[in-house]
C-alpha cells in the first residue's frame, strides 16, 4: 500500500467522508484520514472545516499521528484561533511528557502556532523546557524563544527569556549553544542598539570552543555571529583568526565561506607587516579554489563572493587564473561569473592565456555568454595596455565571422578602446564600416555612429554614412538619436562646407519633430551654440575627452566593504546591501569593516577614530559613468565658457562666416523672421524656446546652465564670519584689534579693525605671524597710512599667502600674531576657519574620486553629525560651493540624498566627503576621508559654519 | 533564515510545502510565484537564486523534481544550498531515488523529516545515521527511557553522525581512493594544465565507537616526521621511488577533528556507520599522466586530411588500464572516413563529428596507433576548422596523484577488538576527468 493514493482523491462530498473517518474508533482508519487531510492541504485544498475533528485526534500516544495533527494545527490555527485553544491542554501536557522527544515536539510546535491566546500559555512550558535536563529539549526551546519573539517581542522581554537564552551560551552541549547563538543573533537584529549578544573575550572564547564540537550548521551560526564581533586590538583579532582557520578545511562550503568572512573582516585589523598576515593570505586561496569543485549552485554563490574578495584583496587569488577558465559543461550562470573574475584577474603576466580562452568562448553557443566574452576582450584591452593590439586584432577576427551579435558586440567594445587609446587603432575603421548594415541593436548602432562622428575627418564618406542613418531617424531609439545628433554636429564642425544641409536636417528633426525632452534639449543647446559662437561650439563639441578608466564596473568602495561583511549571504550574491531587498526592520543595520587598531596607530587620530569605526556606514554608490546628459554637460565641456553677449558674437561670426545662406534661410523660416539678429548673416536661435530679440537673456541662460554644471571658473567669495575682538584694549595698552578672515577670488585676507582706545596717538604699526600649520604669512606689510588718533579706528585688509614657514600647531588652525606699534609689541592668538584654505580648483574627477576614496585606508575616515540644518541637497551643495567645497556627484539612496564632495587645501591635501541628507531629519551625516586625518575635525567645523550662515 | 520549503514535480505541481515563517506571506502566492517565474519560465534558468517581489527563491533540481527554499531575509546563501543538498541526501537515504512517485509515497515521512531537520528555518542535525534512530517509516517503537536519552544525546551530541551500540560480528572497513585526472596538453607534448581531484570514500562496518586515524603520504607529514627521525625516513625513501605528495588543499567530512588537522596535520575521527566521503583533495604537482596522446594531422590538399594518433601508456607493465576511449574530432564537412587501428575498435560517428576509438584493456608501457583518412567536401567557407582537442577517457588501478594510504588505525577502547582484528581493504581507482590534447 502506498501513500500516493491520497493525492488523487477528488470526489465530491469528500470532506464529509473524511469527517466520518476522523471520528472513527479505529486507530488505523483515523490515521489514514489524517494523512488524507494533510495531502489535500499540500495540494492547496481548503480543509479547515475539519479543524475540530482533527484536533480531536491529538490525544494519542502514536507519535506519527501526533506529528501529523501538529502539522495540521500549524497551518490552520491562525484561521481558527478560538478552536485552536482546544489544543492548548494537550500541548501543556506534552511538555511534561517523560519522553524528551515529545516534550521537544510540543514546545517546537507550540511556537509555530501564531495565535495570541496560545502564546500566553506557551510561557510556562517554555520556561521549563529552557532548563530541561535533556539537551535536545533545550536546543529546541532556544529556537522557540526566537519564534515567540517574532510573535510578541514585548512578552519575551517581560518574561526574562532573553536572560535565560544568554545563559544557554554557556551550556555544556554545543548544539544548545549554537541554537542559542542563532536565536540571539536574530533577536539582536531587530534591536540594533540593545547589545543583546554582549560579545566579550570570555563569551568569544566559549563560542570558539563550541565551534570545534557542534554540527556543521551550528558552526555556521557561530561563525556568522563571530563576524559581528569587534576585537579590541590586533592581537585579539589574530588569536581569533588562528582558531577559525581550521574551518577552512570543512567539507561544508557554507562553513568555509563563513570562516572566510570572519577572516576577511578581522584581517582589516592586522598590520600588513605581520608575518601572520602573509600566512593568512596564503591560507585563504586553496579553500576558495576548492569551492569551485562543489555543486554548480554553490559554485555560483562562491563565485559571486570571490568576485567581491578579488576586488577587496586581489593578492589572494592573483595566481589562480586558470581555475576560473570556463568548462564546457558549466551551467550558464557559472560561466558568466567565471568570466567576470577572469577579467578582474587579468594582468600583463597572464593576458596571453586569457585572450586565447576568451577567443574560444566567443565561438560558443549561448548568446549571452558569447557577448560577454567579446566584451571581456575589450575590457582586457583597456585594462592591460600591452595587450591592446592583440585584443583589437582578435576582435577584428571575430568581426570577420560575420555572426551578427558578435559583430555588434565587438563594435561596442572597439568604441571603448578608441576612447582609451585615441589615435592608435583608427586603421580598423574601414573594416567596421563594412558591417554597418548588419547592425540592428541600438547600442551597436550608437557606438558605430559615435565612431563615425568622432573620426569624421578620416572617413571620406562620413556624411553619406550618417545620412543613411538619418532616414529612419524617428524609428531609432533615443540612444541612437542622441548619438546621431552629436555625430552630425561633430561632422559639421569638421567639414562645414559640405554638411550644412545635414546639420539643419538633424537639428530640425531633433528639436521640432521629437517628443523626447533629452533629444530636444540637446538639439537646442547645439543649435544655440552654433548660432552664438561656432568657435565656442567647436571647443565644446570637439573638446578632448578624458580617457576612460580601466575598471568601470568596480563596486563602489563603501558598498564593497559592507558586502565583505556579508560574505556567504544573499547580499553577497546580489551584490546589494540587505536593505535593498529585505523589508522591515531587519537589515537596516549597516555593517562595516573594523578599523585597523594597531597599537601604535591608535594614538594618532584623536577624535576622529572612534566615530569612524563604530558608526554604521551608509551604502553609497557613485554612478560610474555619467548619464547622457551629464556626459554632454560635463565631459564635452572643456574650458570654462560663459555666455558672451549675442551681439558681439554675431559680429564675430559674420567675419568667420562658416555657414552660407542655407542655414540662415532655414532659420528665418523657422523663427518666422527675427530680423533683430538675422542682419549680419549670423545666426539666431530657433524660435520655440527663446523669444526673438533675446541677446542678454540667451547669454545669461547659457551662463546659468554652465553654472549649474559645477561652476567651473566661477570665482566666488567664501563665507566670512563677523569680526570678533582678538586683542582687547586693556591687554594692549589701549589698542583693540578685532578681525576676521576671508577668502575672495582666490586670495586670503585678514580683515582687521584697529581701534585706539588710549589717549595718545598710535603709529608705526607692523605685524608678524608665528610659524603655523599651513604657512600663513602676511603677503604685504601692514599699512596704516595715517597715525591713529585716540578714539579713532581704521579698517585694514591684510592680504595673506601660504608660503610662510610651517609648524604643526595645536589646535591645527591656531595662529599666533605679534603686532607692534610705537608703544609696544603685543601678542595674541586666534583660530582661523579652515575654509579660507579651500582652493578654487578643489574639484576632483569622478573616477579619481572613486579611486582615491578606495585608496585611503578606512581608519582615516571620520564621521560627524551636522545638527539643525534643514537645507535641501541642492541648497547645501550651492552653499558649500561658494566656499570651494565641490559636489562631484549626487545620488539618491533609499530616499536619502548622498552628496559626494571634494576640497583641496592650500598645501595640496585633498579631503573627500560624503554627505548624507535625509529629507525629514535636520541632522546631516558627514563622512570625511583624508590622508591627513587630523584636518577632518576642522573641515567639519568649516562645514558647520558655512551651512549655518 | 529559510522561510519555507517547497517540492514541485516537473509540471510545477506542489508535492510538499512546509512554511516556517510568516514573513513569506501567503503560502499560495509564494508557491505560485516560483512556478510561474522559474519552472514555467520560457528561458533557460539563468541563476539558482531568483528574487521575485522581494522574496528570494533558491532552487536545486534532481531529475525532474524541483526543491525550492524561500526567504525574505538576508540568509546565508551557501548554507541554504548546502541544506538543500543535504535534504536530497537524507531523502535518498530513506527511500532511494528522488522521484515524484517516491515523494508522494513518502510524504508523511518527508514532513516528519522537515519538521526535525529544519526548525524555524534553522537547519538542525541532519545526519541520516542519527535521524534513522528515531524517525522511522514504521512509526515510533516504544522506547525505554535509556533509549530515548541515548537518542537525544546523540542527536545533540558531539558525535551526531553515529549512534552508540553498533555491533558487527566481523569488523571490516573499505577505503576507496577515487581520483579524476585532468589534463590539457599542447600538440608538442607540453603540459598546459594538469590537476587531480580526488576523494577518499570509506565504508566502515565497525562495532562501538571506534576512534580512527588515517595516514597518507602527505609531504608535510613525512617531512615533519623526517625532522624527528631523519635516519629512519632516509632509509625508507631509498626503498621506494616517489615518497610523498604535495596536497594543494583538502576538505573533510564533519567527523574529522579539524583543529587537530590544522595543528598536527593528523586526520582523526569517529566514522559514521556505512559509507561516507572522508575527504576531498586537489593536487597539481608531480602528477602521473597515465596516457600520452601524440597527434599528427596533415592536410592533403583541400579535400583530404590525414590523421595519425599514437597513445602511449605510462605506468607499470603489470597494471591494466580499462575502458579506454579516444575521441578524435573531425571537420564539419567530412564526407567519409577510413580508419585503421592496431588495437580495439574505431568508428566514425557523423552525428558527433568525431572518430571514436575504443580499447577494452591496455597494459602499462605499451603503445598503440590509429590512422585515418578523412575525405572532405569542398566548401567555400573561408573560416578555418578550429581543430578541437582530442579527448580521452580511461580507468586505471592506481592513483595518478601518487597518493598512498599509509595506515588506517582503529581503536575501540571499550570493546575487545584491536586494530589487528579489523579487516581492511584499500582500492585505488584513477579515472580521466577532462583529459585533452590539442592537435
Amino acid at each position: 500500500m502506498t501513500d500516493s493514493k491520497y493525492f488523487t482523491t477528488t470526489k465530491k462530498g469528500e470532506i464529509f467522508e473524511l469527517k466520518a473517518e476522523l471520528n472513527s474508533d479505529k486507530k488505523e482508519k483515523k490515521k489514514e484520514a489524517v494523512k488524507k487531510v494533510i495531502a489535500s492541504m499540500t495540494v492547496g485544498k481548503d480543509v479547515s472545516a475539519l479543524f475540530p475533528d482533527v484536533v480531536n485526534c491529538m490525544q494519542t500516544d502514536n507519535l506519527e499521528l501526533k506529528k501529523l495533527v501538529y502539522l495540521y494545527l500549524m497551518n490552520y490555527a491562525k484561521s481558527q484561533p478560538d478552536m485552536a485553544i482546544m489544543a492548548v491542554n494537550t500541548f501543556v501536557k506534552d511538555c511534561e511528557d517523560p519522553n524528551p522527544l515529545i516534550r521537544a515536539l510540543a514546545v517546537r510546535t507550540m511556537g509555530c502556532i501564531r495565535v495570541d491566546k496560545i502564546t500566553e500559555y506557551l510561557c510556562e512550558p517554555l520556561r521549563k523546557c529552557l532548563k530541561d535536563e535533556d539537551p535536545y529539549v533545550r536546543k529546541t526551546a532556544a529556537v522557540c524563544v526566537a519564534k515567540l519573539h517574532d510573535i510578541n517581542a514585548q512578552l519575551v522581554e517581560d518574561q526574562g527569556f532573553l536572560d535565560t537564552l544568554k545563559d544557554l551560551i554557556s551550556d555544556s552541549n554545543p548544539m544548545v549553544v549554537a541554537n542559542a547563538v542563532a536565536a540571539l543573533s536574530e533577536i539582536a537584529e531587530s534591536h540594533p542598539s540593545s547589545n543583546l549578544l554582549d560579545l566579550n573575550p570570555q563569551s568569544i572564547n566559549k563560542l570558539l570552543t563550541a565551534l570545534n564540537e557542534c554540527t556543521e550548521w551550528g558552526q555556521i551560526f557561530i561563525l556568522d555571529c563571530l563576524a559581528n564581533y569587534m576585537p579590541k586590538d590586533d592581537r585579539e583579532a589574530q588569536s581569533i583568526c588562528e582558531r577559525v582557520t581550521p574551518r577552512l578545511s570543512h567539507a561544508n562550503s557554507a562553513v568555509v565561506l563563513s570562516a572566510v568572512k570572519v577572516l576577511m573582516k578581522f584581517m582589516e585589523m592586522l598590520s600588513k607587516d605581520l608575518d601572520y598576515y602573509g600566512t593568512l593570505l596564503k591560507k585563504l586561496a586553496p579553500p576558495l579554489v576548492t569551492l569551485l569543485s562543489a555543486e554548480p549552485e554553490l559554485q555560483y554563490v562562491a563565485l559571486r563572493n570571490i568576485n567581491l574578495i578579488v576586488q577587496k584583496r586581489p593578492e589572494i587569488l592573483k595566481h589562480e587564473m586558470k581555475v576560473f577558465f570556463v568548462k564546457y559543461n558549466d551551467p550558464i550562470y557559472v560561466k558568466l561569473e567565471k568570466l567576470d573574475i577572469m577579467i578582474r584577474l587579468a594582468s600583463q603576466a597572464n593576458i596571453a592565456q586569457v585572450l586565447a580562452e576568451l577567443k574560444e568562448y566567443a565561438t560558443e553557443v549561448d548568446v549571452d555568454f558569447v557577448r560577454k566574452a567579446v566584451r571581456a576582450i575589450g575590457r582586457c584591452a583597456i585594462k592591460v595596455e600591452q595587450s591592446a593590439e592583440r585584443c583589437v586584432s582578435t576582435l577584428l577576427d571575430l568581426i570577420q565571422t560575420k555572426v551578427n551579435y558578435v559583430v555588434q558586440e565587438a563594435i561596442v567594445v572597439i568604441k571603448d578602446i578608441f576612447r582609451k587609446y585615441p589615435n592608435k587603432y583608427e586603421s580598423v575603421i574601414a573594416t567596421l564600416c563594412e558591417n554597418l548594415d548588419s547592425l540592428d541593436e541600438p547600442e551597436a548602432r550608437a557606438a558605430m555612429i559615435w565612431i563615425v562622428g568622432e573620426y569624421a575627418e578620416r572617413i571620406d564618406n562620413a556624411d553619406e554614412l550618417l545620412e543613411s542613418f538619418l532616414e529612419g531617424f524617428h524609428d531609432e531609439s533615443t540612444q541612437v538619436q542622441l548619438q546621431l545628433l552629436t555625430a552630425i554636429v561633430k561632422l559639421f564642425l569638421k567639414k562645414p562646407t559640405e554638411t550644412q544641409e545635414l546639420v539643419q536636417q538633424v537639428l530640425s528633426l531633433a528639436t521640432q519633430d521629437s517628443d523626447n525632452p533629452d533629444l530636444r534639449d540637446r538639439g537646442y543647446i547645439y543649435w544655440r551654440l552654433l548660432s552664438t559662437d561656432p568657435v565656442a561650439a567647436k571647443e565644446v563639441v570637439l573638446a578632448e575627452k578624458p580617457l576612460i578608466s580601466e575598471e568601470t564596473d568596480l563596486i563602489e568602495p563603501t558598498l564593497l566593504d559592507e558586502l565583505i561583511c556579508y560574505i556567504g549571504t544573499l547580499a553577497s550574491v546580489y551584490h546589494k546591501p540587505p536593505s535593498a531587498f529585505v523589508e522591515g526592520s531587519r537589515g537596516v543595520v549597516h555593517k562595516s569593516l573594523p578599523p585597523r587598531t594597531g597599537s601604535s596607530e591608535s594614538a594618532e587620530s584623536p577624535e576622529a577614530a572612534p566615530s569612524a569605526g563604530q558608526a554604521a556606514e551608509q551604502p553609497a554608490v557613485i554612478p560610474a559613468q555619467g548619464d547622457l546628459l551629464g556626459d554632454l554637460l560635463n565631459l564635452d565641456l572643456g574650458p570654462p565658457v560663459s555666455g558672451p553677449p549675442l551681439a558681439a558674437s554675431s559680429v564675430q561670426m559674420g567675419a568667420v562666416d562658416l555657414l552660407g545662406g542655407g542655414l540662415d534661410s532655414l532659420l528665418r523660416s523657422d523663427v518666422g523672421g527675427s530680423p533683430a539678429m538675422g542682419g549680419g548673416g549670423g545666426f539666431a536661435a530657433p524660435g520655440p524656446a527663446v523669444p526673438a530679440g533675446m541677446g542678454a537673456p540667451l547669454g545669461s541662460g547659457l551662463g546659468d546652465l554652465f553654472d549649474l554644471t559645477g561652476g567651473v571658473g566661477t570665482l566666488s567669495g567664501s563665507y566670512v564670519a563677523p569680526k570678533s575682538v582678538w586683542l582687547p584694549a586693556m591687554k594692549a595698552k589701549g589698542l583693540e584689534i578685532s578681525g576676521t578672515f576671508s577668502r575672495q577670488v582666490g586670495s586670503i585676507s585678514m580683515d582687521l579693525v584697529l581701534t585706539n582706545k588710549a589717549l595718545q596717538v598710535m603709529s608705526d604699526f607692523a605685524i608678524q605671524f608665528n610659524r603655523n600649520s599651513f604657512g600663513l604669512a602676511p603677503a604685504a606689510p601692514l599699512q596704516v597710512h595715517a597715525p591713529l588718533a585716540p578714539n579713532q579706528s581704521v579698517e585694514i585688509s591684510l592680504p595673506l599667502n601660504t608660503v610662510g614657514s610651517v609648524m604643526k600647531m595645536d589646535p591645527l588652525n591656531n595662529l599666533q600674531v605679534a603686532v607692534k606699534n610705537n608703544i609696544d609689541v603685543f601678542y595674541f592668538s586666534t583660530l582661523y576657519p579652515l575654509h579660507i584654505l579651500f582652493v578654487e580648483d578643489g574639484k576632483m574627477e569622478r573616477q579619481m574620486f572613486l579611486a582615491t576614496w578606495k585608496d585611503i585606508p578606512n581608519e582615516n575616515e571620520a564621521q560627524f553629525q551636522l545638527k539643525d540644518c534643514s537645507l535641501s541637497a541642492d541648497a547645501v551643495s550651492s552653499k558649500l560651493q561658494g566656499s570651494n567645497i565641490f559636489t562631484i556627484a549626487k545620488r539618491n539612496v533609499e530616499g536619502q540624498d548622498m552628496l559626494y564632495q571634494s576640497l583641496k587645501l592650500t598645501n595640496g591635501i585633498w579631503v573627500l566627503a560624503e554627505l548624507r541628507i535625509q529629507p525629514s531629519n535636520p541632522t546631516l551625516t558627514l563622512s570625511l576621508k583624508c590622508r591627513a586625518p587630523e584636518v577632518s575635525q576642522h573641515v567639519f567645523q568649516a562645514y558647520d559654519t558655512i551651512l549655518k550662515n | 533564515m529559510i522561510g519555507g520549503l517547497f517540492i514541485y514535480n516537473h509540471k510545477g505541481e506542489v508535492l510538499i510545502s512546509r512554511v516556517y515563517r510568516d514573513d513569506i506571506g501567503n503560502r499560495r502566492n509564494a508557491v505560485d510565484a516560483f512556478r510561474v517565474n522559474v519552472i514555467h519560465a520560457r528561458q533557460q534558468v539563468r541563476s539558482p537564486v531568483t528574487n521575485i517581489a522581494r522574496t528570494s527563491f533558491f532552487h536545486v533540481k534532481r531529475s525532474n523534481i524541483w526543491l525550492a527554499a524561500v526567504t525574505k531575509q538576508n540568509v546565508n546563501a551557501a548554507m541554504v544550498f548546502e541544506f538543500l543538498y543535504k535534504m536530497c541526501d537524507v531523502m535518498t537515504a530513506y527511500f532511494g531515488k528522488i522521484s515524484e512517485e517516491n515523494i508522494k509515497n513518502n510524504f508523511v515521512l518527508i514532513y516528519e523529516l522537515l519538521d526535525e531537520i529544519l526548525d524555524f528555518g534553522y537547519p538542525q542535525n541532519s545526519e541520516t545515521g542519527a535521524l534513522k534512530t528515531f524517525i522511522t517509516q514504521q512509526g515510533i517503537k516504544s522506547q525505554t527511557k535509556e533509549e530515548q536519552s541515548q537518542i537525544t544525546s546523540q542527536v545533540t551530541g558531539q558525535i551526531g553522525w553515529r549512534r552508540e551500540g553498533i555491533k558487527y560480528r566481523r569488523n571490516e572497513l573499505f577505503l576507496d581512493v577515487l581520483e579524476s585526472v585532468n589534463l590539457l596538453m599542447s600538440p608538442q607534448g607540453q603540459v598546459l594544465s594538469a590537476h587531480v581531484s580526488g576523494r577518499v570514500v570509506m565504508k566502515s562496518y565497525l562495532s562501538g565507537m571506534p576512534e580512527c586515524k588515517f595516514g597518507m603520504n602527505d609531504k608535510i607529514v613525512i617531512e615533519k616526521q623526517g625532522k624527528g627521525t631523519a635516519d629512519e625516513t632516509g632509509k625508507s625513501e631509498l626503498g621506494s621511488g616517489k615518497q610523498s605528495i604535495a596536497i594543494d588543499d583538502c576538505t573533510f567530512h564533519q567527523c574529522v577533528r579539524l583543529s587537530k588537522f590544522d595543528s598536527e596535520r593528523s586526520i582523526s575521527f569517529i566514522p559514521p556507520d556505512g559509507e561516507f566521503e572522508l575527504m576531498r583533495y586537489r593536487t597539481t604537482k608531480d602528477i602521473i599522466l597515465p596516457f600520452r596522446v601524440i597527434p599528427l594531422v596533415r592536410e592533403v590538399g583541400r579535400t583530404k586530411l590525414e590523421v595519425k594518433v599514437v597513445i602511449k601508456s605510462n605506468f607499470k607493465p603489470s597494471l591494466l588500464a580499462q575502458k579506454i576511449e579516444v575521441r578524435i574530432p573531425t571537420p564539419l564537412n567530412t564526407s567519409g572516413v577510413q580508419v585503421i587501428c592496431m588495437k580495439g575498435k574505431a568508428k566514425y560517428k557523423a552525428s558527433e563529428n568525431a572518430i571514436v576509438w575504443k580499447i577494452k584493456r591496455m597494459a602499462g608501457m605499451k603503445e598503440s596507433q590509429i590512422s585515418a583518412e578523412i575525405e572532405l567536401l569542398p566548401t567555400n567557407d573561408k573560416k578555418k576548422w578550429a581543430r578541437p582537442p582530442i579527448s580521452m577517457n580511461f580507468e586505471v588501478p592506481f592513483a595518478p596523484s601518487g597518493l598512498k594510504v599509509r595506515y588506517l588505525k582503529v581503536f575501540e577502547p571499550k570493546l575487545n577488538y584491536s586494530d589487528h582484528d579489523v579487516i581492511k581493504w584499500v582500492r585505488y581507482i584513477g579515472r580521466s576527468g577532462i583529459y585533452e590534447t590539442r592537435c
